[in-house]
């Protein structure tokens, strides 16, 4: 039986893991190769590596630091953060990433999931939405890191993803990132419910509940989180034992 | 031991590389006929669509040369689809090495009261498993697939896993091994599938 997916997310600044963390145990807890195989050996199912540097330069290391972990880590990952064009696709997957994310760059020229999917597979192109619930009760697309507001829908924007090629959804709440209250199940389970294609669930976890709750009441297919696996609020085989425990196919 | 990985034109192969350095073993990747042939072990890997792989493979007379080869050759996700007859993406003849074929996922046909997202991706398990490739792996080990089109359930099937239907998740017939999941990224299972390999 498929299990659901719980993703440990890694936010990269100039090849070194940002968001502090507080893992006395690993030699260099900045370094996102050792932080991920941490997280691999502790039973994460993938890995996401967001790359939030600045500038164009800094960039070139990104494939580098791609090859350091798909050298030392034994399951799946995905690198997202700026990827604009199918050539910036393709270093990163012959670098050795399974699959990448775009976000921003193909809501602006939405023809790049289309060339990535025929470049590579839809199953390496992973459409990352940044979505809020605004006062008229609809959600809508955000870009550049939530810091531009959209007139287009969620649900509409990640149906043309769909159609264009995406393999997988990332939908993230910006309601919720942050908040620790829990998932966005209204329109994490519509995306769940009315697309063909898994969706990734983040922002809001903060308990093990929370888990339960977006694979049980929104069919969510994945469970991402950053800052609770990072400062060890929940450990990844207490939350797989748990999920177990509750019913929830896991990988354990 | 003189292993190769097949050079053609579908996917990267940097995983399966990779793979093989955890497990400590050097692999030559290429498309030479000689090498090809005089290797102890070969790989066939593939990721992308089977009908621009089966191309590629046929440009360079790749699909002869793996017809003919005696060791032990191991094909992963689209490698393995490849050595059936048949897929239906894209209505691609394949290298016909096993009778069977290679059919889509098709949601509203396999499970219409439930529907199942196509891609699978993700952790599913394998069960009934066979052959000296599932040494030591338990029954029901997880392992990572990602696929739209999957092999029908077949007499060469040596793992059978389940999503919305029963389908090979691998097969062996002769020399050749298939196996649908990425073994060199299924985490220590995968390691052991692989090392297995190296070691038949």
């Amino acid at each position: 039986m498929l299990t659901k997916r719980i993703i440990p997310c890694l936010d990269i600044k100039d090849g070194r893991t940002v968001k502090g963390t507080n893992f006395v145990d690993l030699r260099d807890a900045g370094d996102p190769v050792e932080l991920g195989a941490l997280y691999a050996q502790q039973g994460a199912d993938e890995l996401v590596f967001l790359d939030i540097t600045a500038t164009v330069e800094k960039r070139k290391t990104l494939s580098e630091l791609v090859k350091r972990i798909a050298r030392h880590v034994n399951i799946p990952f995905t690198v997202g953060g700026g990827i604009s064009t199918v050539e910036d696709m393709s270093v990163l997957l012959n670098s050795g990433a399974d699959k990448v994310s775009v976000n921003t760059a193909a809501f602006k020229n939405p023809q790049l999931i289309n060339d990535i999917a025929l470049a590579a597979g839809s199953q390496c192109c992973v459409l990352a939405i940044d979505t809020k619930k605004e006062e008229d009760g609809e959600w809508y697309v955000y870009l550049n890191g939530g810091r531009t507001k959209t007139d287009i829908k969620c649900f509409d924007w990640a149906k043309q993803g769909v159609e264009l090629g995406a393999g997988e959804i990332l939908l993230t709440s910006m309601n919720n990132d942050g908040t620790k209250a829990g998932f966005a199940l209204d329109i994490t389970k519509r995306l769940s419910q009315e697309l063909p294609i898994p969706v990734i669930a983040s922002g809001g976890a903060g308990a093990m509940q929370h888990f339960a709750d977006v694979f049980e009441l929104a069919y969510a297919d994945a469970g991402l989180a950053a800052s609770i696996f990072h400062f060890k609020e929940i450990e990844i085989s207490d939350l797989k034992a748990y999920l177990q425990q509750r019913g929830v196919a896991v990988r354990v | 031991m003189n292993l190769a990985i097949v050079k053609y034109n579908a996917g990267n192969i940097q995983s399966v590389l990779f793979a093989l350095e955890r497990l400590g073993v050097d692999a030559k990747v290429t498309d030479d006929q000689d090498e090809l042939f005089a290797a102890d072990k070969v790989i066939f890997p593939g990721v992308g669509a089977a009908r621009s792989a089966m191309d590629s493979l046929k440009e360079k007379g790749l699909d002869t040369i793996i017809k003919q080869l005696k060791q032990p050759v191991l094909g992963i996700c689209v490698g393995m689809q490849l050595l059936f007859e048949h897929s239906e993406e894209s209505d691609t003849e394949c290298l016909g090495i096993i009778p069977a074929k290679v059919k889509l996922f098709k949601s509203e046909e396999i499970s219409p009261d439930i529907p199942i997202k196509v891609p699978q991706v993700g952790w599913n398990d394998i069960y009934n498993l066979k052959t000296d490739l599932f040494n030591n792996v338990p029954e029901h080990s997880y392992v990572y697939y990602v696929h739209s089109y999957y092999a029908e359930m077949n007499p060469y099937c040596i793992a059978t896993s389940n999503y919305g239907l029963e389908y090979a998740g691998a097969v062996q017939k002769d020399n050749f091994y298939g196996v649908q999941f990425h073994t060199e990224k299924s985490a220590k299972v995968g390691e052991l599938i692989l090392k297995n390999f190296l070691d038949l």
